[in-house]
């Protein structure tokens, strides 16, 4: 599949086009680094959500373990209490008889007894069968009271012992009843009412340890607190918090209470009871850590993201360049190779052309030679001398016609290196001749202005036609129509000659500047070889010249040249 | 007349004969072949004191025919003619022993004198 996304994405990799357009350059970078941060982003968010979801889940189990341990122990802890009571209070309505219960003085021993070896009872009482209060030790007088018409005494007939809800009673303390029904063989039955304070349930709670801001307390199944709560209030009023479903292992539940807190609530039904013991654990405080942590991985997530989209990018970018350098090398230096190769051709050409002229010409040079001696030989007679101009003529213009075979085998090989004395000011009047008829046509203004008194120097004619053919030639090339330029010659020195082109063309930047002598160097795109000014840098550093360029964009160019009147030994050597 | 004896080798006829003629205006009396084999067959006859001899001929070239003579006539000089411009035959030429080298159109005054130097040396 990445195969197909490639080739068919990147396919402009592939194409042998001799320049990939910066358009394409742009598309094709944004495709990079699309792909390459789909390839990147893809894992690391994937990544980044799975450890985020599976740390949460760690977290809140090591959250909530510890809470639904403690929470499981300390209802233990109540139900055992309890269970204990119980049955202390059924060991002695089993192991004394009626009469033993019903003497206040042995119920009061045996209360002493109790209460030294279990914690939290008030009182104990003996009720008949009938619900009359027979005896009583505890700090009420409530012997002989009825209890015949109350629910509890039903229940315990009904179940053989109760354990009533927390109610103040008359004491204005929380505290639970505990009956106890017993059976005698003779059929006769009793019940054995024992009172236990409920604080003793708030000691067990306050051993849990819980954290500032938690919160444990017991419920009835009707909502009712049995033991006071700081958090939603006093013993017997309701619970703001509704009743979670019964469960009698320790569960834990995520929810928000009346005040809007989130918490987890964790809390277990009792088995033998109608209480429900909850503990109430704010959210916030236990996963502070965990929002750190979160905060942190977005941190790191987001700068992982930056970073990757800014070195994919910026290595993409290198990259293009350094391929788009690639390409533009190879276009060119598969067009100096044309150019070189047309060149090649059009030399073989010319070479050929001007040896076939040349032996014509050699004809018709004698033939007007012999024409002219051997009129010299003859008398005067009338039209001689006009003959004789014919045949100046014929022979001046076969002296043109040398020139042109020998220009265009010089083009061929560039041979003839010839340095000879010659005078700059020709030179440059010759060579401005030929493009007269270009810069006429575009209303250019070509102007020279040769110093007369220009020392003759030592210089190769062609190759300094060559060079005052490329200046001006780009100087024609930069300035617009009705634009001058400015051809001076002054004699620098007595060494030394010089000349300056001078134009009002678009001029060059300073990045243009610093390269323009360089190889292949051209900003006439698709049309220049980049040769011409590299060439000239050539030539006038080989007749022991300079060149120099000084240039404002807008303004125009000027090319400097400094010329030896003497040639220098290595010139006359390539020369010979 | 002077007693020079010069042989011109050229196989473009009407060249090479205007040529003679002009010469002879000028009191230099020539012999003309028409190729390679013809000029060497004029030396062998008599031996000249300098041949002109063109370098593109049909037949034997203007070197070959330059190597032969100078080995079979060390004596004589040759004046190449290259109607190629091209420095390379020349100084390939000058290499093989010509006595200079003259690009066509000729210059009948430079060919002239050039040819009056080549026989004071044929003759030194």
């Amino acid at each position: 599949m990445l195969g197909d996304i490639f080739t068919r994405h990147f396919k402009d990799l592939h194409t042998s086009e001799d320049s990939i357009s910066p358009e394409r350059y742009e598309t094709l970078k944004r495709k990079i680094v699309g792909l390459m941060a789909v390839v990147t982003m893809v894992p690391l968010l994937l990544m980044a959500l799975i450890n985020f979801a599976e740390f949460q889940a760690t977290m809140s189990r090591e959250v909530q373990n510890p809470l639904r341990v403690i929470l499981g122990k300390t209802r233990n802890s109540i139900d055992l209490f309890l269970a204990e009571r119980v049955s202390t209070v059924a060991f002695i309505a089993q192991a004394y008889s009626f009469q033993d219960l019903s003497s206040e003085r042995d119920l009061a021993r045996i209360f002493r007894v109790m209460r030294k070896e279990f914690e939290g009872f008030m009182d104990l009482g003996l009720i008949d069968s009938k619900g009359h209060q027979v005896s009583y030790v505890g700090p009420y007088d409530l012997k002989g009271r009825d209890y015949s018409g109350q629910e509890w005494f039903a229940q315990v007939q009904a179940n053989g012992k109760y354990v009533s809800d927390v109610f103040l009673g008359y004491r204005n303390l929380p505290h639970v009843v505990i009956c106890v029904q017993h059976v005698a063989e003779s059929g006769e039955s009793w019940i054995l009412r024992a009172t236990l304070d409920t604080r003793q349930f708030e000691k067990i709670i306050a051993a849990m340890g819980l954290e500032p801001g938690s919160d444990a307390f017991l419920v009835n199944r009707k909502g009712i607190l049995q033991t006071s709560s700081y958090l939603y209030g006093d013993v017997l009023q309701p619970c703001p918090l509704p009743l979670p479903p019964v469960s009698y292992e320790a569960s834990v539940v995520s929810t928000t209470d009346p005040s809007g807190r989130d918490i987890y609530l964790s809390y277990a039904y009792f088995p033998n009871t109608d209480f429900v013991l909850m503990a109430a654990k704010p959210r916030l405080g236990v996963l502070t850590a965990w929002y750190n942590l979160r905060g942190d991985l977005l941190v790191i997530f987001l700068a992982g993201v930056v970073a990757t989209f800014y070195v994919v990018s910026r290595f993409t970018g290198l990259l293009l360049i350094r391929m788009r350098e690639a390409e533009e090398r190879r276009a060119l230096a598969f067009r100096q190779v044309e150019h070189a190769q047309k060149l090649s051709s059009i030399g073989r050409l010319a070479a050929g052309v001007a040896h076939e002229i040349n032996n014509p010409l050699a004809i018709i040079n004698e033939k007007a030679g012999l024409m002219k001696d051997l009129l010299a030989l003859q008398e005067d007679y009338p039209g001689k001398s006009k003959f004789l101009r014919q045949v100046e003529a014929i022979i001046s213009a076969v002296e043109r016609c040398r020139g042109i075979t020998h220009r265009m085998l010089g083009f061929a090989r560039r041979m003839d290196v010839k340095i000879e004395a010659l005078s700059l000011n020709e030179v440059i009047t010759e060579t401005s001749s030929f493009l007269q008829r270009e810069a006429e046509s575009r209303n250019v203004s070509l102007s020279l202005e040769l110093d007369p008194a220009l020392s003759r120097i030592e210089s190769d004619r062609g190759q300094l036609q060559q060079v005052i053919l490329n200046i001006l030639n780009n100087a024609l090339a930069a300035i617009p129509d009705r634009g001058t330029i400015a051809v001076r010659t002054w004699n620098q020195g007595e060494e030394h000659v010089g000349f300056s082109i001078q134009d009002n063309g678009c001029g060059m930047s300073e990045d243009t500047l610093k390269c323009i002598f360089e190889p292949f160097f051209t900003t006439k795109r698709g049309k220049g070889t980049g040769l011409g000014l590299s060439i000239t840098y050539g030539i006038i550093k080989r007749l022991g010249g300079e060149v120099s360029v000084q240039s404002q964009e807008q303004v125009g160019s000027t090319f400097t040249v400094l010329l030896p009147v003497m040639a220098p030994p290595t010139a006359a050597v390539e020369a010979a | 007349m002077k007693d020079w004896n010069i042989l011109l080798v050229d196989d473009e006829e009407d060249f090479v004969q205007t040529l003679a003629e002009r010469l002879e205006l000028r009191g230099i009396e020539c012999r003309v072949a028409l190729d390679g084999e013809a000029g060497l067959a004029a030396m062998a006859e008599s031996q000249p004191d300098v041949v002109v001899l063109d370098m593109f001929m049909p037949g034997i070239k203007g070197l070959e025919v330059l190597r032969l003579i100078r080995e079979r006539h060390p004596k004589v000089q040759v004046i190449l003619l290259t109607g190629q411009g091209a420095t390379k035959d020349g100084m390939d030429g000058m290499k093989l022993g010509a006595f200079d080298y003259m690009i066509k159109p000729l210059s009948i005054d430079d060919l002239t004198s050039k040819i009056g130097e080549a026989v004071k040396v044929a003759r030194s």
